[in-house]
């Protein structure tokens, strides 16, 4: 079954098709990072305004890439939720015009499932029943919640952030520094060379506030608005501007961020085969390279998806409808943008 | 005009939840200050004097985090916009016709679409790590 998917949950605009749920065909986004750069993230007018304008390009790109021509496509696919309304309106209601048109059926695919499934793409994919039941780590923009995968569509919330994601930190910490945007590769990059432990910033563990998220354990939980505040407090005494060392701020900084991540993935971890490390934040060298020093350690497998399907992409929402997952037929064309969509 | 110093982020939740009684309901909240000021923990505070039981988290990514039991509280973050020209077709306007609190970080990037009887409070950071100003407008 070949699907063509639709992603516009946030800043990138991006068609694929992938045939069966693990053959990629064609996978095309294009960024809207240029254009959000001078406002530190993404500003949802501009977004929605230009996946309108990128879209049909995009889309007539990915059908010509994957070298079927329309009456080739077996579905229709796009994401609903979660993401910035005004966008996620853009590619859902593109999927549900073009599934009309072809006369294919529509699916309606979670913007979080899709992340997951990024791990089964493409030829070295793991078979899935070898690798579940699994913790897997989601980490973007917009989210940063650990799961547990007992299979696709099986799924159990562990732990999330209890104020910013962390690739919000990363931005937030960008723009305190004076770094560009998106601030997660500009804090890598800053930090080559730097010194991990020029300054001690805290994990995340909250002394005081026990922000508990009702049904979790709070150990299991991200905190990354008290690292933001404390690299403004440091940053106040001691400005980069004065000769103090960038690359060991950002250094110091990226560790904690990579440390709260690692350390409550493996608290996270019990009885599972694998780890899985989904999302945007995913592409971090240093929390690749600490969660596979964790997998390591713990004997469990450490599992990718291919660099291409980790920040936000329509592969992997095509490859999850092409496996029977997402809302179909009527109820699908029914389905609203959900600005808040959960996976449970 | 009041300013109070808070010296915790605690005590910075329970200067929302005082604020909050004093006010009247469907009151419009608007939020000033730089990252680290403190807004997001004064909005944790109202949600905590409203009884709602769920984790504020940023709405940065989100625009709108909307949390309607047991009382409607519309927690709005416009960090990432540029300017007020940018918010149409957002349906920014439409959450002031509704029921319940409305509190909007970097409220000062709305401009003229905040509306007149808002309450306008600053968030400054204080000489020790903990400490924050808050001072409220009315």
């Amino acid at each position: 079954m070949n699907v063509l998917a639709i992603e516009t949950s946030c800043d990138e605009t991006a068609a694929a098709v992938v045939r069966d749920g693990h053959d990629v065909l064609s996978s095309i986004v294009s960024s809207q990072v240029a254009l959000h750069a001078r406002y530190g993230g993404v500003v949802p007018e501009i977004a929605s305004r230009n996946h309108v304008e990128c879209l049909p390009s995009v889309i007539d790109q990915a059908v010509a890439e994957s070298g079927l021509d329309w009456s080739g496509l077996d579905m229709i696919a796009a994401t609903y939720g979660p993401g910035l309304a005004s966008s996620l309106l853009v590619g859902l209601s593109a999927g549900k015009a073009l599934a009309l048109r072809l006369d294919r059926p529509f699916c309606a695919i979670n913007h979080l499932e899709a992340h997951l499934y990024s791990i089964f793409l493409g030829p070295d994919a793991p078979d899935v029943k070898n690798v579940c039941p699994f913790v897997a780590l989601l980490v973007s923009g917009g989210h940063t919640v650990l799961y547990r995968v007992e299979g696709i569509g099986d799924y159990r919330v562990l732990g999330m952030t209890t104020d910013d994601a962390a690739g919000e930190a990363f931005d937030k910490g960008a723009t305190l520094m004076g770094l560009s945007y998106p601030g997660g590769p500009a804090i890598e990059k800053a930090a080559v060379n730097g010194d991990r432990a020029h300054i001690h910033f805290s994990r995340g563990i909250q002394k005081k506030i026990t922000e508990a998220i009702e049904g979790l354990d709070p150990s299991l939980c991200f905190s990354f608005s008290g690292l933001k505040t404390a690299l403004l407090y440091f940053l106040k005494k001691n400005p980069i501007a004065a000769g103090n060392d960038l690359a060991s701020v950002s250094a110091s900084y990226q560790e904690a961020i990579v440390d709260s991540l690692t350390g409550r993935t493996g608290k996270a971890l019990r009885d599972e085969r694998a780890i899985a490390l989904v999302g945007g934040v995913s592409l971090n060298s240093r929390l690749r390279e600490k969660l596979a020093g964790l997998a390591a350690e713990r004997n469990v497998n450490l599992l990718l998806a291919d660099r291409a399907y980790c920040a936000d992409n329509a592969a992997m929402v095509a490859g999850l409808a092409g496996v029977g997952r997402g809302v179909i037929g009527d109820q699908a064309m029914s389905t609203d943008a959900c600005p808040s969509a959960v996976v449970s | 005009m009041k300013t109070i110093t808070s010296h915790s982020p605690e005590e910075t939740q329970s200067i929302a939840s005082d604020l909050l009684s004093e006010l009247p309901d469907n009151s419009v909240l608007a939020l000033h200050g730089d990252l680290g000021a403190g807004k997001t923990c004064f909005v944790k505070g109202l949600a905590k004097a409203l009884g709602i039981k769920q984790a504020i988290t940023s709405p940065t990514f989100t625009i709108v985090n909307e949390y309607l039991q047991p009382s409607p509280l519309y927690h709005i973050d416009l960090y990432r916009l540029g300017g007020p020209d940018e918010m149409f077709g957002l349906g920014f306007e439409e959450y002031f016709e509704k029921d319940g609190v409305k509190a909007i970080e970097w409220a000062e990037r709305a401009g003229d679409l905040i509306p007149e009887d808002a309450v306008h409070i600053d968030f400054w950071t204080g000489q020790m790590p903990e400490e924050r100003v808050i001072s409220v407008r009315r």
